[in-house]
């Protein structure tokens, strides 16, 4: 990571003397050696900019609001992943491709720091990669752990290594580290599938009943760019500022989740920011998967400007009732 | 002193259960709450802390202020019950326990909040010292002693035996209640706890943070700081910061149609939504930076200058593990007052 | 959730229960189609409640969540026919929309019976009336709704 870094710098530099941009959303290092923020940097302070194995939180969405104002273009630094966010919103015409430098970088997989906490590991002062492991100082010692079992949630089923979109990649990606997909996209949904109703059930709501609705999941969400969310509108008759009960934690969340059904590229921010660890993402991964069935297979942001699956229709499609029909 | 095995804690949680309802940190699907105690609930007296603080406790989530039912052309009013019977949170760290003086001085000030004095009245808190903090604690900047909480009761684990202390006359009630559980011990094993937890304490990496700045500039060149704008410009407006916080305090009052009357409930708020304290005409406060701003004012400046020159803040690090862009109240500290201090 | 509330108890059940159904029913054939039952002196359950639509794709799927929150047992959509639309286009749409809508309240782990999709054109009396007595059969069946329900609705 560290060679990637210093590749990028100096392109960063390079793009910022040519006069292409003037400012750059890139990563701040924080307290630690995992609480990176997000920010923008100008020519004053490039050399601050971090890339390492925490610099998970997809960028997209802040070009949203970024890309607006200044006088040249915005630099934005897109890991593959991103890539497809970042088409979404060029199709959604939520950012303007015009006003963006989009930069392709690689990645070789984000650490989940709440993984690492979950080994039973605390006190964390520092943090080094050390080939496939992570070592680990802590007040209480050094500890180690394996690097592919600390992988963010969206990294385990890495979408590969190949940028989708963008104006130039910082090295080809043919050249770029594989990165390993550690596991299926589909299994955890498949497993509540094959449960009983009741357990499925008892599962979600004891998942969903830790929900503070933070609205976390919905703000990090790069599909979720409504000027006005319609829990946030007063004349929605559904707003609220938490939910009041159980049935409120179920509403929030399956609309929610179909609000961005057929645009959600599965990015998995949702799951990375939830406070609580509530697999949200299994419920977006339920509703990709059904439309991979029913209406075939797709994969939100691959490409820009392309009609959704929710905003086309065959005169073949299957029935509602399919629901009951399917076993 | 007194103490209990651990081996044998469920015994004394069914008894507390027996006659009151009893809090307790317990797993749900992978994370610990303060929740109420039934047999064979996961109680993880070990988790350092829960993810909503111990506040849940007195100053709920979401509680219902009265109803009004419809009948015709009649409307009739029911206030909502306070809370009348003793209950026991068991557990509290030292942090959430300080929490609770710095909202007393807002909700019991002139006139008190009824719900919540009725809580206070009737809750009965059992701390339970620190002994293996995490990076992310910096409560001794606030004066707090996480070996020793200031509560009714204040207990420690070691080597799989809880040591247990009255400290109010509460404590000392509900120590009479059980004492069929408990017996005598001498301080050498808590002591020597507390002597070792205080040299990690020091070792903390955020052990020293000078908040001098805050107190000695005037409010209002610090609400003018330019670097507010880059802390909060990547600042999603999501309300994780508020709703993790011992301290955060602002709820907003709401009436939900039920189609044969109204139940009006309360519910916390955040500074850091869009509509907060939203009026008829406008927003009060239209952009994030000033969203931002005032929730960092209140804990910084605000809050000192209204009550006595304490902090809005106990450091329990919550906001430091839980917020999605990393943005913090340490980072709003150091970036503001870390060189002029 | 709600920690330490002494005001949400669940309320008593009381002795007869008649379940609620909520029909969404597009003004164009559907509604009709209810009309043509009735002219024809079908009968159907007077349980069933029927809001009038502009078009099955008015129906978002808050609707159906809300319905369930005020009480209802049961909810159903009725549209014209695919290929018949007023509109077009408007109940592909809607195909789509409640295809994985429902799919998703079953994931859930919600009855996926109490929902239900049909087409029904403004001549096909017969058939409204025979969809809605064989839907009511089926949430009489089923029971009170408890997994979808808003307690706050029912005190």
């Amino acid at each position: 990571m560290r060679d990637i870094r210093e590749k990028l710098l100096k392109k960063i530099h390079e793009l910022f003397d040519a006069g292409v941009v003037d400012r750059v959303v890139g990563w701040k290092a924080g307290e630690f050696c995992y609480d990176v923020t997000p920010a923008l940097f100008n020519a004053g302070n490039i050399d601050e900019i971090l890339y390492d194995a925490f610099c998970g939180p997809n960028q997209s969405k802040f070009l949203v609001k970024g890309a607006e104002g200044g006088e040249k273009k915005i630099l934005a630094l897109l890991k593959p992943c991103d890539t497809y966010s970042y088409n979404q919103l060029i199709t959604e015409h939520r950012i303007d491709p015009e006003k963006i430098y989009a930069l392709g970088i690689p990645c070789t997989g984000m650490v989940d720091i709440n993984k690492i906490r979950a080994l039973g590991i605390s006190g964390i002062l520092g943090i080094e990669e050390d080939g496939e492991n992570l070592k680990i100082e802590t007040l209480y010692g050094t500890e180690s752990c394996k690097k592919a079992d600390v992988l963010l949630e969206r990294c385990l089923v890495c979408k590969g290594k190949n940028h989708v979109a963008g104006d130039e990649l910082l090295i080809p990606d043919e050249e770029a580290p594989e990165v390993p997909k550690c596991a299926e996209r589909m299994t955890e949904v498949e497993k509540l599938e094959a449960m009983s109703p009741e357990e499925r059930f008892n599962w979600w709501r004891s998942q969903l009943s830790k929900c503070i609705r933070c609205n976390a999941c919905r703000n990090a969400c790069p599909a979720c760019t409504c000027r006005t969310c319609v829990f946030d509108n007063p004349s929605s008759g559904v707003s609220a500022k938490v939910n009041t009960n159980d049935f409120e934690e179920n509403m929030f969340h399956i609309i929610r989740a179909f609000h961005v059904a057929g645009r959600c590229t599965d990015c998995g921010e949702c799951s990375r920011v939830c406070p609580q660890n509530i697999p949200l993402h299994l419920l977006n991964r339920k509703f990709i998967k059904d439309i991979d069935e029913f209406y075939g297979e797709y994969q939100a942001g691959a490409e820009p400007n392309v009609r959704g699956p929710l905003i086309s229709y065959t005169e073949q499609d299957v029935e509602p009732s399919i629901v009951m029909t399917r076993g | 002193m007194l103490k209990i095995a651990l081996a044998g804690i469920d015994r004394l949680f069914a008894a507390i259960a027996a006659s009151k309802k009893l809090y307790l940190p317990i797993e749900n699907a992978g994370e610990v709450e303060f929740s109420e105690y039934s047999e064979g609930a996961k109680v993880r007296l070990d988790a350092l802390q829960t993810v909503k603080s111990a506040k849940d406790a007195f100053f709920p989530f979401t509680e219902n202020m009265m109803q009004f039912h419809t009948d015709g052309k009649n409307i009739s009013v029911e206030a909502a019950k306070r809370v009348d019977e003793d209950f026991v949170v068991f557990g509290v760290r030292a942090c959430d326990a300080r929490s609770f003086s710095i909202l007393d001085k807002v909700f019991l000030a002139d006139p008190p909040d009824s719900f919540y004095a009725a809580r206070r009245a009737h809750g009965i808190i059992v701390g339970l010292a620190c002994h293996r903090p995490e990076e992310t604690c910096f409560c001794t900047n606030f004066g707090i002693d996480p070996t020793k909480p200031e509560t009714d009761v204040t207990a420690w684990i070691e080597d799989g035996v809880l040591y247990w202390e009255a400290q109010t006359e509460k404590g000392k009630a509900l120590t009479e209640e059980i004492s069929a559980f408990l017996e005598a011990s001498d301080e050498k094993a808590v002591e020597e706890q507390r002597e070792r937890t205080k040299k990690i304490l020091e070792r903390l990496p955020l052990a020293n943070l000078d908040l001098s700045y805050f107190k000695t500039h005037p409010e209002l060149e610090i609400f003018k700081r330019p670097e507010w704008k880059e802390l909060s410009s990547h600042c999603l407006g999501c309300g994780t910061c508020t709703f993790v916080c011992p301290t955060c305090q602002c709820y907003d009052i709401r009436d939900y149609n039920t189609g044969h009357g109204i139940v009006r409930y309360r519910c916390w708020d955040s500074c850091m939504y869009s509509d907060f304290t939203l009026m008829a005409a406008v927003n009060s406060r239209k952009s994030q930076v000033e969203r931002f701003r005032q929730r960092f004012m209140h804990k910084l400046v605000y809050n000192p200058i209204n009550h006595e020159g304490e902090f809005g803040c106990v450091g329990c690090g919550r906001c430091l593990r839980k917020c999605p862009i990393s943005m913090n109240i340490v980072k709003v500290a150091k970036t503001l007052g870390g060189e002029q201090a | 959730m709600q920690l330490n509330d002494t005001n949400q108890a669940v309320p008593a059940e009381s002795g007869a229960y008649k379940p609620l159904i909520v029909a969404f029913c597009c003004n164009w054939c559907s509604y009709a189609g209810a009309d043509t039952a009735g002219s024809s002196r079908l009968s159907y359950p007077s349980n069933i409640k029927i809001i009038r639509v502009p078009c099955s794709c008015r129906v978002n799927p808050l609707f159906i969540l809300r319905a369930f929150q005020r009480g209802a047992d049961g909810v159903i959509l009725c549209g014209c026919h695919p290929g018949d639309c007023h509109y077009t286009t408007g109940n592909y749409y809607a195909r789509r929309r409640m295809t994985l809508l429902f799919s998703m309240l079953d994931y859930l782990g919600i009855e996926r019976e109490r929902t239900r999709v049909e087409w029904i054109s403004a001549a096909e009396g017969a058939k409204f009336a025979a969809t809605m007595n064989e839907f009511a059969e089926t949430i009489n069946r089923l029971g009170k709704n408890r997994k979808l329900r808003d307690l706050r609705c029912e005190i």
